[in-house]
């Protein structure tokens, strides 16, 4: 039976945009900002789409904890190919984002619901760079992992996964027994651009929205994290030249460096 | 002509000169800064010698002085002081041009547009957007995904698309949706006395009659052009497009995108001969298969190509094609262009379908020019850009070839066959007095050899520095005099990037 796939898809900031410290200097601007899919959790979402069309997944679900606004980023992912999505929906204004432990609890129990084979994450939001939920998840639900995969396939027959990681030495070769957790690296592929008919088609397909508190059952623990402050760095100051090495020499020790 | 002064330059000065005019007074300096504030406003060499010359081999002409506005109100004040001054202003870019419109050939300010990035209206109802000058084709594609819009002209080089507007480019794709003259829309220009015009009128996006393909069965998209539709007035945008910053300022450009194809697929095949090659391309046209990109080199081109990006690549006169549409209509193409292909005795095709495959053949070609220059290390390069119909594309390439073997030059031949304009990458030494005269006579022969064929000079690189004398025998002195009349009418001082097109 080819196995079923749960994609996590996180809603941050568009990668190009040259991103300010909102006044208060506990964040930074995220309003009229142009956000966009994470670029990790892309590759990942093209990769469980490249399994279903070769026949080794039977279903692409796309699931998002965030605010309302996260329904755009699945109508992109529904679009791109992903067969399903399910919003956790978090309301907003309700304090600081849900991080890492509250969003692998969240998927937690929509693993638990939906039973798939494989979770597909990116490796880390482009926003926060934690690299912690798909490790977390994994821990919750207890099954294997392999992170920062960049090559991937899977044995459906021998329910299990073959696949590379990138580590600092090279490549590591592992086969993982499914149902697993794999969060994509870089290289795992190139994503798709979602074409015109495909995201009229996306409008159709079933979008869930679950509000985290009913997913939970309880109310959701309050965040165990504060940010104390973000400041930008400080600004480039203005060079200055020197004659010579003998100068430059002169003017580092005149200032205390050497 | 003046290649001959550039390489006489070149000789003598090295790569780097001065022109030696007044330096720029300096309560007028002042007055810039006043503007702009001080850190956008520099004087110092190197700034200013980064911003006198683009990626052709005209000598370097740096400015007097450099601002960066930010907003299109500071734009108008900086024209408006030089105007009143008198001082030459030069736009700039990104500063991937071919043909030296940067160069600050009578020195003055150059205006360096790329602070203002930023990206506005983008309608997806009505398939346009409006840019600012520091807004690259490349980082506005990466701002549409995930709509299924682009913008396909691809000239290569990840160029600021009011700078693309403003030298009429051109590139792969144009063939299928066309150069940027019909995809843009309106333009706000500042005049060079520091007024602002919007050529189709301020906010407007004109609508356009006949339907466009939605990657889903369009056939017969080869003529598309699609007029936009407006009968008010003189057209204004289509002047100011190619006018290589003579005319204005091009502040800030309303494009038209384009829906994304469904389904593409790419391939490269060889040809035992330069004619087969080019009949080939003549007969896919001919057949209405609406090709999206098909692309020519010859086989030293092939070779230096297939060496410098690692690819096995036959050392052949070679054709890449790419196809786009939905999957039934790309299966239908393929077939078709497998047929042509087989007739004029191509290479079997094998096609890359995958995204990062098809990406790989397009930066191979791309990178024509870098991999041209490193058959010869050391030397410089030479790009031709004529256009010919493509009923005479056969002979003219055919001949052209012949020349070259006859002149002893090395000039591998890249081209955007499709619409009958291809490139010779002349690579030389400038130091070697006899092959840059052999050069200079062969680029004259080719100029001429082109407009005798109905064709023009320059189809996408603009007229710049180079093609000046090029540009009186194709339009005569007519043509040339209403030009003229033009450019005093909108530019009476010539303050605006003199010397280059008139």
């Amino acid at each position: 039976m080819a196995p079923l796939k749960v994609r996590g898809v996180k809603r941050v900031i568009d990668f190009a945009v040259k991103v300010r410290v909102a006044p208060g200097g506990r964040g930074v601007q995220e309003q009229g900002v142009k956000h966009s899919m994470n670029p990790f959790c892309e590759i990942a979402l093209e990769e469980a789409v490249r399994l279903r069309e070769k026949g080794d997944a039977a279903e692409v679900i796309a699931v998002s904890v965030g605010t309302r606004q996260s329904q755009e980023t699945l109508r992109t992912a529904l679009a791109v190919g992903a067969d399903r999505a399910v919003l956790v929906e978090v309301p907003e204004g309700g304090g600081a984002a849900p991080g890492p432990r509250e969003v692998a609890a969240a998927l937690r129990k929509v693993v638990e619901r939906e039973r798939p084979h494989v979770v597909l994450l990116g490796k880390q939001a482009i926003d926060d760079d934690c690299n912690q939920t798909g490790q977390i998840l994994a821990a919750l639900l207890g099954w294997p992992q392999a992170t920062c995969i960049s090559h991937l396939s899977l044995d459906p027959s021998a329910h299990s996964a073959l696949l590379h990681r990138e580590v600092d030495g090279g490549w590591e070769r592992l086969r993982l027994r499914l149902p697993a957790l794999l969060t994509a690296d870089l290289r795992l592929n190139q994503p798709r651009y979602a074409t015109l008919p495909n995201i009229m088609k996306a409008k159709k397909k079933p979008l869930e929205l679950l509000p985290l508190a009913e997913l939970l059952g309880t109310p959701p623990p309050p965040p165990r994290l504060r940010v104390l402050s973000l400041e930008e760095p400080p600004g480039r100051q203005g060079g200055q030249r020197v004659e010579n090495v003998a100068a430059l020499l002169e003017r580092l020790a005149a200032a205390g460096r050497i | 002509m003046s290649l001959r002064r550039v390489l006489g330059l070149g000789r003598a000065l090295g790569r780097r000169s001065y022109c030696s005019k007044s330096p720029l007074p300096p309560d007028f300096v002042e007055a810039l800064r006043a503007v702009v504030g001080t850190p956008n406003v520099s004087t110092a060499m190197a700034v200013r010698e980064q911003h006198g010359h683009d990626e052709s081999m005209h000598v370097c002409a740096p400015p007097d002085a450099v601002v960066w506005p930010h907003a299109v109100g500071q734009v108008q004040e900086l024209a408006a002081l030089c105007y009143r001054y008198r001082v030459p202003m030069v736009p700039f870019g990104t500063g991937t041009g071919l043909e030296g419109g940067v160069n600050a050939v009578q020195g003055g300010v150059c205006f360096d547009l790329s602070r203002m990035d930023a990206i506005m209206e983008l309608s997806l109802e009505d398939f346009s957007v409006s840019v600012e000058p520091g807004v690259t084709r490349k980082a506005l594609n990466s701002y549409l995904r995930g709509t299924g819009l682009w913008f396909p002209v691809d000239p290569g080089a990840d160029a600021s698309l009011c700078g693309m507007a403003a030298t009429g480019a051109s590139g792969t794709n144009a063939v299928r949706y066309g150069t940027m003259r019909p995809n843009v829309l309106n333009l706000r220009v500042v005049l060079p006395d520091g007024r602002l015009l919007h050529t189709a009128g301020a906010g407007r996006q004109p609508r356009w009659a006949g339907g466009f393909g939605l990657g889903a069965g369009c056939t017969s998209t080869r003529s598309l052009a699609q007029h936009r539709k407006r009968a008010a007035g003189y057209d204004l945008t289509s002047l100011f497009v190619g006018s290589e910053g003579t005319l204005g300022f091009l502040t800030m450009a309303t494009l038209r995108l384009h829906p994304l194809p469904e389904a593409s697929a790419a391939t490269a095949t060889a040809f035992p001969t330069v004619q087969a090659a080019v009949d080939c391309t003549v007969q896919v046209l001919q057949a209405a298969v609406p090709v999206a990109r098909i692309e020519f080199l010859d086989e030293v081109m092939a070779g230096a190509c297939g060496r410098f990006s690692n690819m096995e690549l036959p050392v052949a006169p070679t054709l890449l094609l790419e196809l786009h549409g939905s999957r039934h209509s790309l299966a239908e193409q393929q077939q078709q262009t497998e047929d042509i292909v087989r007739l004029n005795g191509g290479s079997s095709l094998v096609w890359a379908e995958e995204l990062k495959e098809r990406e790989h053949l397009w930066a191979m070609r791309h990178r024509a020019w870098y991999a041209a220059l490193a058959l010869r290390p050391g030397c410089q390069g030479y790009s031709t850009d004529v256009c010919v119909p493509i009923s005479r594309l056969p002979d003219v390439v055919v001949e052209t070839k012949r020349d070259l073997q006859d002149s002893g030059l090395t000039g591998p031949m890249v081209g955007h066959v499709g619409d009958g304009n291809f490139h010779c990458i002349l690579v030389f030494d400038t130091q070697d007095e006899n092959e840059a005269q052999r050069v200079h006579a062969f680029t004259k022969r080719l100029g001429r050899r082109a407009l005798a064929a109905g064709g023009t000079c320059t189809g996408e690189h603009g007229v710049g520095l180079g093609k000046r004398a090029l540009l009186l025998e194709e339009l005569g002195q007519e043509g040339l005099d209403t030009l003229r009349s033009i450019k005093a009418a909108l530019d009476p001082h010539n303050l605006m990037n003199p010397g280059k097109v008139l």
